[in-house]
């Protein structure tokens, strides 16, 4: 094989991860951040740094967790960068979270289940906020993303007991939240 | 296999499988509506403006440094003219009395030379003891006395 058709397979190989995989890496970017914006940026970036590196993906885990990695540590240099460009207008974009809980799809749902819902995302969004960094991001991965213990293990860099002591602390806020409002 | 089956075994609480099931609907009803939304190439006026703020800074260092280095030129020929000015008029003090010391010096040396011309040196004697005796401060006015009453000394 050439030069030039192994790099021509690669692209192609990286262009269906893309295709693939690019709406979920947006969607936990946009949970994370809620910044349309920011979320659509990262997104580019992530991919980005993937193209760069994607000769040296081995393939020991999955290309998602391989990538949700790269989010994550977007998403940490943003926060450490914001802390000192604290006057950016970044958080002016953030969309606030009655805005977010505004969001259902179009169910079965008669005005007071749909009421109800609503109440309960926001909730579940404050509880989301009161979080920290490596709290929520598990708790996205697991809830929203829907990954299992060891994939989320293997993105944040974290042992499946400290993931499984961060998903605890973050139910029993979100547990919290929802008493609450009972 | 649902969302809630999975959780079933995770979450014990209907309320909080609820809760959780709608949030992630809701992530994802947002999510794919704002993956979707059509999308506009914008060119950031940000960096235009940054590109002008940076301009404009930089003009006003330059004109700035411009600006201190000609006020900085003029101080310094100020100053130059200033003590080119007080040297000539020390200079011209300095003249001054040397001419007028020449001057009581030829006007003294005449009378001199006339009485040369007289041809006698007790004459001169005379007049240069006369001289000496004007210079003599008034308090030694009686000492001056005292000398010519005991004679010559």
């Amino acid at each position: 094989m050439t030069v030039e058709a192994a790099e021509e397979i690669a692209a192609q190989e990286f262009a269906s991860i893309v295709e693939s995989h690019r709406p979920q890496i947006f969607r936990f970017l946009l949970a994370s951040l809620r910044d349309l914006d920011l979320a659509e940026t990262l997104t580019q970036e992530c991919f980005l740094k993937a193209h760069r590196n994607w000769k040296r993906f081995r393939g020991e885990s999955s290309a998602m967790t391989w990538l949700m990695r790269i989010a994550i540590n977007l998403q940490k240099d943003h926060w450490r960068n914001r802390r000192l460009q604290f006057w950016r207008h970044t958080q002016a974009n953030a969309v606030d979270v009655n805005e977010a809980s505004e969001w259902l799809p179009n169910g079965e749902r008669n005005a007071e289940q749909q009421m109800l819902a609503r109440e309960q995302v926001a909730q579940v969004w404050k509880s989301v906020e009161s979080l920290s960094g490596r709290q929520r991001t598990v708790f996205l991965l697991r809830y929203v993303e829907e990954r299992e213990l060891s994939e989320i293990a293997r993105a944040t860099g974290l042992s499946e007991g400290t993931v499984k002591a961060h998903l605890s602390r973050a139910l029993g806020r979100v547990r919290a939240q929802l008493r609450g409002t009972r | 296999m649902n969302f809630r089956d999975k959780l079933a075994g995770e979450i014990e609480d209907p309320v909080v499988a609820g809760a959780l099931e709608n949030f992630k609907a809701s992530v994802d009803a947002w999510s794919e509506a704002a993956y979707s939304r059509p999308r506009k190439a914008v060119k950031t006026a940000r960096h235009s403006w940054r590109l002008a703020a940076s301009w404009a800074l930089g003009c006003v260092l330059a004109a700035g440094s411009l600006a201190g280095s000609l006020y900085e030129r003029h101080q310094q020929q100020e100053l130059a003219r200033i003590a080119a000015e007080k040297a000539a008029q020390k200079a011209a003090q300095g003249l001054a009395p040397a001419k007028q010391s020449a001057a009581e010096t030829v006007t003294d040396k005449r009378p001199t030379a006339a009485m040369n011309a007289n041809g006698g040196d007790e004459d001169l004697l005379a007049t240069v003891d006369s001289d000496v005796s004007r210079v003599v401060p008034a308090a030694m006015d009686p000492l001056a006395q005292l000398m010519n009453e005991n004679g010559n000394e």
